[in-house]
């Protein structure tokens, strides 16, 4: 008979809410899907995967190899205790990678940033989402669930837990882990933007953009009246008419007020995210989601929310 | 001398619209480009040549029209442009993998280089597929690369912050942006790249188990909203992950 498995989003032991998502949506390909909860140490997160509801059971699979992140060891590992059958885990860069060498160990197709599941037809953007491929599935398949569409599944479930011990022989070192660092990108080579305008106060507050451009890969841009007020502030960060024309993704300005020249060098960004104070700044016209809040107010909660969904 | 395989696919142009007729995105006037973090690639394929000695192979998998891909990379500097001949049309990612595979194995590649995503399936399954088929390690995301004689040091990113990795080769490397801007062609290397010849690979055929039903427009982009307040934050960012895809 055909499984399915699901494997835990794991990290240094500890279970990512994810995988409650990518329960509900191994349920709606089958019953009983069996969770593989892999860690150094992997007790704590196969009790927690043992309780979300409709989970048939749970391997908590302990290896050494799990201290460090290299992915033929894991896919190896995982490998030798999933049973045939479709595969599924979340869509993070690692999950994309281990499912994309679990399919080509198992001879399966995987399917990545899957939004939607009905019997045996999936469907997942292609084409940086201008468009949306519903695939029809004639075998076992390993499938990345994309967050944020699929809602957790509940706790109350008492599935049983089966300790497996495995090892897997590390293919690369890790030599040294190094703390995110502000990598300062120039706003011209950006696919994401975000900037800083008077409204921030003060030049050392533009810190508060580099947290949130450092989770997204983002440039730290600048209007002009910031720019012509701080000397700390660059005019190769300046963005309109008299600065530099850029056309991100996403452009997210910060305490901007919208003046005619600085969206002239703006305004062609795929979307624009407003923050500002005053709900009747011009800015808000062009942004395709404006919140009306302070900086101060907003920030924090951006930083942590793309933190936990990107970090 | 390092065997060097670089992957390139071609893609449609990442500015394109994409109109889908007939339940089929309608490809018939793209512009067809080299996928944008396969530039990334040829050029640190070509950096570790530089480094130390070898020969760089650029190789594609599809029709005709993606030749002109390889013509692209050879006037880059690449020693040898190499296809797998294949249709038009959707190719399941276990059949990409399997016959890349099989072309590297053919070639006697000892590091394979490609793109960390390509720009229409936006998927990242080749690389580590393709090193899972080879048994060889793979890194992912590389932004910085080290080049010894049988070694690389990499750095690539991981929830704490970057790893900084090393691995002897036989390896495959994803690229993303950081090792400099890719190198344009000169007019030098756009008149050799007229003569070069395409090897053409046959590796056989495999059979994955998807098949394409049917393609669809997204959801159209709704008009600007406005939030009042700072607690509608998570909502904004969920919303430009799931409608606005840009995260
Ligand atoms: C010839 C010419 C060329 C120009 N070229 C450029 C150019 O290239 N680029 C450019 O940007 N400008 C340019 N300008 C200047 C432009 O006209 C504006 O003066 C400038 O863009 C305003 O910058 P700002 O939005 O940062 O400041 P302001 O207009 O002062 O706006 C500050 C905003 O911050 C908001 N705010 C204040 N406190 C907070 C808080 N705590 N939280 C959230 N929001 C807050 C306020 O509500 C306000 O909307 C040019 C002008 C001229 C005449
Ligand atoms: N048909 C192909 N021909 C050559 N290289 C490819 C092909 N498909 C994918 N690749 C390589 O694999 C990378 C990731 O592709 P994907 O898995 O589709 O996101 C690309 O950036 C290319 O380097």
């Amino acid at each position: 008979m055909s499984e399915i498995i699901i494997l835990a989003d794991v990290n240094n032991n500890e279970l990512k809410e994810s995988t409650a998502e990518v329960v509900t949506a191994a349920l709606s390909l089958g019953n009983n899907p069996i969770v593989v909860v892999p860690g150094t140490s992997p007790e704590a997160a196969a009790n927690i995967a043992a309780n979300y509801e409709g989970v048939g059971s749970v391997i908590a699979l302990q290896s050494d190899c799990f201290a460090t992140y290299d992915s033929a060891a894991w896919a190896e590992a995982i490998a030798s205790v999933s049973p045939p059958g479709h595969l599924l885990t979340s869509s993070t860069s690692r999950g994309k990678e281990l499912a994309a060498r679990l399919a080509a160990s198992r001879s399966a197709t995987v399917v990545q940033d899957v939004i939607e599941i009905d019997g045996n037809t999936i469907s997942h953007p292609i084409y940086s989402g201008k468009a949306h491929e519903k695939l029809a599935l004639s075998g076992p398949s390993v499938m990345t669930i994309r967050s944020n569409v699929f809602k957790p599944a509940g706790s109350g479930g008492s599935a049983t837990i089966t300790n497996v011990n495995s090892s897997s022989d590390l293919r690369t070192t890790l030599k040294e882990m190094v703390a995110k660092a502000s990598e300062k990108l120039d706003v011209s080579e950006a696919d994401i933007i975000i900037s800083g305008g008077r409204g921030m106060g003060t030049p050392e507050n533009f810190e508060k953009l580099y947290n949130v451009a450092n989770i997204l890969g983002a440039a730290v841009g600048a209007s002009r009246a910031a720019v012509d007020t701080w000397e700390e502030i660059p005019h190769s960060m300046q963005v309109g008419q008299t600065g530099k024309t850029v056309n991100p993704s996403l452009y997210i300005a910060v305490g901007i007020s919208g003046a005619i020249q600085h969206l002239a060098g703006m305004r062609t960004s795929k979307y624009i995210v407003a923050i500002n104070k005053d709900g009747t700044a011009p800015i808000f016209r062009h942004a395709d989601y404006g919140i009306i809040a302070t900086w101060e107010e907003a920030l924090p909660l951006l930083e942590q929310e793309l933190g936990s969904l990107l970090g | 001398m390092v065997e060097i395989v670089v992957l390139v696919k071609q893609v449609p142009d990442t500015n394109a619209k994409i109109e889908i007729k007939d339940g089929r995105a309608d490809l018939s006037m793209i512009k067809w480009i080299t996928s944008p973090y396969d530039e990334y690639a040829l050029e640190v394929a070509l950096q570790h040549k530089e480094a130390v000695g070898g020969s760089v192979t650029a190789l594609t998998l599809g029709p005709a029209r993606c030749d002109k891909t390889l013509k692209d990379a050879k006037a880059l500097g690449v020693d040898k442009i190499a296809r797998v001949d294949v249709s038009e049309g959707y190719i399941d990612s276990f059949s990409v993998q399997s016959m890349l595979a099989e072309a590297c194995r053919s070639m006697g590649a000892e590091v394979v280089y490609c793109g960390k995503a390509a720009a229409d399936t936006n998927a990242g399954s080749t690389g580590p597929g393709v090193a899972q088929k080879l048994g060889w390690a793979s890194i992912a995301n590389v932004t910085k690369i080290v080049f010894g004689d049988n070694s690389l040091e990499l750095m690539q990113p991981a929830p704490e912050g970057q790893a900084k990795v090393g691995v002897d080769l036989p390896a495959l490397i994803t690229c993303d942006k950081g090792m400099g801007e890719p190198r344009r062609a000169n007019v030098k290397g756009i008149m050799m790249a007229k003569r070069a010849v395409v090897d053409l690979i046959d590796v056989g055929s495999f059979e994955g188990n998807t098949s394409v039903l049917e393609h669809t427009s997204p959801p159209q982009k709704p008009p600007g909203k406005s939030y009042e307040g700072s607690e509608h934050v998570p909502e904004v960012v969920k919303l430009l992950r799931d409608e606005a895809n840009v995260i």
